[in-house]
């Protein structure tokens, strides 16, 4: 085990001979630094300072950045410094640091208020240019459509029927499960209120109005954006770091046709078909916790449903499905060809997909709420 | 690997080379500890990494310092808290003198000052090798394990960096093992070279051995296409002795 940094100050004429011994090295930690620091008050009293480094065992850059900088500073203070007895192979550690200065660049701080004004600010301009993204990538796919159908035969079937199998059929189970649940449990909440008022049939109405016309679209849409949506952009996304999309275009392809097109419309196919599915599982759901809880039996509560329900509700909650669908498919490639060269960008866009076509999932369902209670639908 | 055997030399460059998908990163990290080897033995600075416990090993390491290929800095962190991560971690430095420290390392390997506060996405690739190195350097270690340090480098920043590398070792006293596939460091920095072939090291000497080895990997690597050139330009008097 080396010695720890140590040195001694003896008074040697006019000036101040410090003579330093052990290993100035930066795992001594704490005590390399104390030793440092006292050497510059330990010079002090005298005319000059002399450093004596011929008991040093080893010398790196902190006990090499050390000596020089309590140099300086006495040199500062009208010390004259030299330094003695150096073995050579500090000299060259030595020579460098002394020729180095160093200067911690200080960070640039503003005031809070400001920072908190020009983050809204820039949060407003970002949401206006997303907005204008948006409806300029709908431009785009709009002509990509039309081109479609100008020329039917460049359509990409297989890739449609890839991701309706991915973002349709795989998702079944899931759908299926969550909207199961969600129904039974409003269906159980709904008896018990409504046991109050002795009106525990109309838990068959609550079900039946509230899934077909809300609840199965809105899960349904939400786990999509988190399920589809979030593979949409990393899938769009890593193909951009690794500048696939860039490659694409190279070779006379466009990425909107080949690559969003057929996810565009495998979601706008597929979700409408799991929206049924939702409502059917929600309503089957409310049957169960119905017949528990309130011992309405199947046959009673199909019954109480044909009178509750017609038509309409059901087209409500299936005609709103394509437009979440085109909603989360446009977020979804939007983020995706904003990811830049990182890995961070990546993780960084597949979240603000989910978040944005969540969020503007929930906002375009209450336009449609509006919408339709003012048409009397 | 099957009877693997190489010495690095205090105070020496090593430079290790060997074609793609032999085991030259796998044997890095088998004795930076990452991953476990199955039989064998290796020493670091005098003991068998096998015979310390795991506090002991932590202190050899701390004497390592290690410059991944791509920079591995840390993404969320500025430059100078990159360099500095592993002094809060091992040490009990004032942020002062840390502040010191971490600039002067960031000084040392030619960067400018001002990169300091820069995030590591903001900096060129050469500046990210260089802050690399810079956070290498941050405990002072006595052995410096560099990967590939002039890959994706420009032919300029590369002569630029084995420059640095072989003042800074002579400098600070290094002992460097770097792995590489750059013929120019090769020639220009390192002391000794270890091939990798056939599972095991074909040769381990200066650049003269390897010239002198007939082993049919090392003379199509010094003496293909773009070894030949170097031949060519040093004549034959200091490289092929009569």
């Amino acid at each position: 085990m080396s010695k720890p940094p140590q040195f001694s100050a003896e008074t040697d004429g006019p000036s101040i001979r410090l003579a330093l011994a052990g290993s100035w090295t930066i795992d001594a930690s704490s005590r390399l630094e104390r030793t440092g620091v006292a050497l510059v008050p330990a010079a002090l009293a005298g005319q000059a300072a002399i450093f004596d480094l011929g008991g040093i065992e080893r010398l790196d850059t902190a006990g090499a950045w050390l000596i020089d900088r309590s140099r300086r500073d006495l040199k500062a203070k009208g010390i004259d410094t030299q330094i003695e007895r150096v073995r050579p192979e500090f000299t060259i550690l030595l020579d460098e640091i002394g020729a180095r200065d160093v200067e911690i660049p200080v960070l640039r701080k503003g005031s809070a208020i400001i920072d908190i004004l020009a983050d809204t600010g820039r949060a407003m301009v970002d949401f206006g240019r997303d907005m204008f993204a948006g409806v300029a990538f709908l431009g785009e796919l709009v002509t990509a459509f039309g081109k479609l159908i100008r020329h039917p035969s460049r359509f990409r079937g297989t890739s449609l029927f890839f991701h309706i199998e991915a973002f349709g059929f795989r998702s079944v189970p899931i759908i299926a499960l969550i909207n199961f649940l969600v129904g039974g449990i409003v269906a159980q909440q709904g008896i018990y209120q409504l046991k109050r008022f002795g009106a525990v049939n109309y838990t068959v109405d609550l079900i039946g109005v509230l899934v077909l016309r809300e609840l199965g679209v809105l899960l349904t849409s939400i786990m999509i954006a988190g399920r589809s949506g979030s593979a949409i952009t990393a899938e769009i996304g890593s193909m951009k770091m690794r500048e696939e999309i860039d490659a694409l275009q190279v070779m006379g392809m466009r990425p909107t046709d080949v690559l969003i097109v057929p996810r565009l419309l495998a979601l706008i196919v597929s979700l409408p078909l799991l929206t049924f599915i939702a409502d059917l599982s929600g309503i089957f759901g409310g049957l169960i916790a119905g017949w528990l809880y309130a011992g309405i039996s199947p046959s009673a509560f199909i019954n109480l449903l044909r009178e509750a329900i017609d038509f309409q509700e059901l087209s409500v909650g299936l005609i709103k499905a394509p437009f979440m669908a085109l909603i989360i498919g446009l977020i979804a490639a939007i983020e995706g060809l904003n990811v830049e060269g990182s890995a961070e960008s990546l993780g960084r866009q597949v979240t603000a997909s989910v978040v944005k076509s969540i969020f503007m999932v929930i906002v375009v369902d209450g336009l449609f709420a509006m919408f339709f209670v003012s048409i009397h639908y | 690997m099957d009877g693997l055997d190489l010495d690095v030399r205090k105070g020496e460059v090593l430079g290790f080379v060997g074609g793609s998908g032999v085991g030259k990163s796998v044997l890095t990290r088998t004795i930076l500890g990452l991953v476990a080897k199955r039989a064998g033995r290796i020493e670091v600075f005098g003991s068998d990494l096998d015979s310390l416990t795991p506090s002991q090993f932590g202190t050899i390491q701390q004497r390592f310092g290690v410059m991944f290929q791509q920079g591995a800095l840390l993404s969320g962190l500025t430059v100078k808290q990159n360099v500095q991560i592993p002094m809060r971690e091992h040490l009990r430095l004032s942020p002062a003198l840390a502040d010191d420290l971490a600039m002067l390392k960031i000084g040392l390997v030619g960067l400018p000052a001002d990169a300091a506060n820069k995030m590591p996405s903001e900096l060129s690739g050469g500046m990210i090798k260089r802050a690399a190195l810079a956070r290498a350097l941050a405990l002072d270690p006595e052995l410096l394990f560099l990967d590939e340090p002039t890959s994706g480098l420009d032919p300029i920043g590369a002569a630029d960096f084995d420059e640095l590398i072989a003042t800074l070792q002579k400098t600070l006293g290094l002992t460097v093992f770097m792995v590489t596939h750059d013929l120019d460091s090769l020639y220009a920095i390192c002391d000794r070279v270890a091939a990798l072939a056939d599972k095991r090291v074909i040769a381990a000497g200066t650049i003269e051995t390897m010239l002198a080895s007939d082993h049919p990997w090392l003379r199509s690597y010094f003496h293909g296409q773009r070894g030949r050139r170097f031949l060519n330009a040093a004549g034959s008097a200091p490289l092929s002795p009569p």
